[in-house]
């Protein structure tokens, strides 16, 4: 069967906003995803490597700040919905395929690289801004934070600025 | 009053809630199309505006709601987290993570959003973000400086730029607005197409007619502090409200028997407090009342509440407040604290004071004036008892 058409975007938006809102108003805080990754890195690292972990200030600092397992955490929890919601959702509108996508000039060697390199800085830079395109930007944007608003610009202005650098990657 | 957690809502029930907000978020994103790359990198290059439209809506959606929510006295902002601001982490950050956006064409959300519909690029942004935070936390030394650099706390941003909240909330709502009408003229250039961009279908105008509805009841209609602050200015109004009254006699009664009903709110300045402090005492202020905390002590229906402060009639007020906002379960101490230590802890230093007093009252009085000033020095060293509500930890 066809995919469907993707939702309209002011309402997604509109939906996402009160999915948001009622976020904060039950639990006081906003959404995210790259503490999910922080969470799930510590706890590899803590089972791999116990000792290390005990000696390198950054786990030492996480553990210190989170009680219990560092699994049993709010946003690990939330992005393990995200994948049940995304698939279900792909999987009513016809969308659930293994494939990869990358631009007309590009190849997918070069996807797979540049797709591992961009989750890489991503994931560095989530760390050292405190937060993702959901966790800072979005959620900072509903609680008007500055440093959040701050992030924002940053990502979308960064990525604007670097963009024709990579256009073939893309088009 | 929200938030829910962890009061209404338990920590580990939170974990559901987690759970279904996750659902619903991945079915958004997905839903919008944010499952597929191809979708997200035309934000940059001019071809597709979606993630803009998507983002801006929610954002604007989600602002005017807290700001609202706060308003009307649902939503204790002081609770709510507010990410906090280091001014280079945020912008060197964001800086590295607009790369990994335009190198990756994901970003964490989207990226977890289309690997769980197969998406195997996906898939491997996801490997390649656990490399990431791993490189960071291994480099943590290295970084730490500029990781906690320019702390400016948990600011908002219209402190920051020196203006009122509902101003900044206006003008980012318009902003939004001539985004929404700009790019779409710039997706008909780039892609050669001619599509109206401003299109007035019903289900925009209802939008934007709700939206409208709570940013002008928010303009016009006070707000709920407000209204009961004035109130409570009326003096007449205070007066000819049913208190419940509780006299001295009783209240000394209920401190020498330390009964476990009683509880004591102490309104008077901090540092009045310190000198006196009674049993069973806690030390609110009249801003307190109106954030969630004294929900705590004052919505216990078995306790006596007893609002204290100088003089009866700043008693009187505060009770008034706390009536107004739904706290019905307060009394008020006759006279004020001034006529409680003119009649119980000094009593007997002037005479005048007991004339006219029949001799069970005398009586009473005069072994309360012995017993009470040793259990409040009794409860001098017990610390603070006022509690504070911490902010929920959120963030990435």
């Amino acid at each position: 069967m066809e995919a469907k058409k993707y939702m309209n975007p002011y309402y997604a938006g509109f939906f996402l906003g009160l999915l948001l809102l009622a976020t904060i108003y039950i639990t006081g805080r906003g959404l995210g995803a790259s503490g999910a990754v922080k969470s799930a890195t510590v706890a590899a690292v803590e089972t791999v490597a116990p000792s290390h972990a005990e000696n390198q200030k950054f786990y030492k600092e996480y553990l210190n700040e989170h009680a219990g397992s560092p699994l049993k955490n709010w946003l690990v929890f939330e992005v393990i919905g995200v994948v049940i919601g995304a698939f279900l959702s792909g999987l009513i509108s016809h969308r659930l395929t293994f494939k990869m996508e990358y631009g007309p000039h590009s190849t997918s060697r070069i996807r797979i690289v540049t797709a591992l390199i961009g989750g890489a800085l991503f994931g560095f830079g989530a760390q050292l801004g405190r937060g993702c395109t959901s966790g800072a930007a979005l959620s900072g944007m509903g609680v008007l934070s500055t440093g959040g608003i701050i992030t924002m610009f940053a990502i979308f202005g960064g990525a604007y600025a670097f963009a024709y650098f990579f256009r073939k990657l893309w088009i | 009053m929200g938030p829910l957690v962890p009061d209404l809502i338990g920590n580990e029930l939170n974990f559901i809630v987690a759970l279904v907000v996750g659902i619903f978020f991945g079915a958004i994103l997905e839903q919008a199309g944010f499952s597929t790359t191809k979708k997200l990198v035309g934000l940059f290059y001019g071809y597709d505006f979606t993630v803009l439209r998507v983002f801006f809506t929610a954002g604007v959606v989600a602002m005017i709601g807290v700001i609202a929510l706060v308003h009307f006295g649902l939503l204790d902002i002081n609770l709510v987290y507010i990410n906090p601001t280091f001014l280079w982490s945020a912008i060197i950050g964001g800086l590295i993570m607009g790369l990994g956006f335009v190198i990756g064409g994901f970003c964490p959300g989207t990226s977890v959003c289309a690997a769980a519909i197969g998406k195997i690029d996906a898939m491997i942004f996801v490997a390649g973000s656990f490399i990431g935070v791993l490189i960071f936390a291994e480099g943590y030394p290295l970084f730490e400086g500029l990781y906690k650099a320019e702390n400016w706390g948990f600011v908002r941003i219209f402190d920051t730029l020196g203006m009122s909240e509902s101003v900044f909330a206006f003008l980012l709502t318009a902003v939004a607005l001539f985004a929404f009408w700009a790019v779409s003229i710039i997706e008909n250039k780039v892609n050669g197409v001619e599509i109206k961009p401003v299109r007035l279908t019903p289900y925009y105008i209802g939008l934007a007619a709700v939206g409208f509805v709570i940013a002008f009841s928010a303009f016009f209609l006070p707000e709920r502090k407000d209204v009961i602050m004035q109130n409570v200015d009326d003096k007449e109004f205070v007066q000819s409200y049913n208190l419940k009254v509780m006299t001295i006699d009783e209240f000394a009664y209920r401190l020498i028997d330390s009964d476990k009903k009683l509880q004591v709110i102490d309104f008077r300045p901090e540092k009045e407090y310190e000198k006196l402090r009674l049993p069973k005492s806690s030390s609110l202020t009249v801003d307190n009342l109106f954030e969630k905390e004294p929900n705590k002590i004052l919505s216990l229906r078995h306790k006596i509440n007893v609002v204290v402060a100088e003089d009866e009639m700043t008693e009187r007020k505060i009770a008034v407040i706390a009536n107004e906002l739904g706290y019905e379960n307060v009394m008020i101490l006759k006279g004020g604290l001034k006529e409680f230590k003119a009649q119980i802890l000094e009593f007997g230093k002037n005479d005048q004071a007991a004339s006219g007093l029949n001799d069970d009252t005398i009586r009473f009085r005069t072994k309360a004036n012995k017993i009470i000033p040793e259990l409040i020095a009794a409860n001098k060293d017990k610390g603070t008892v006022k509690k504070e509500s911490k902010r929920v930890i959120g963030g990435c």
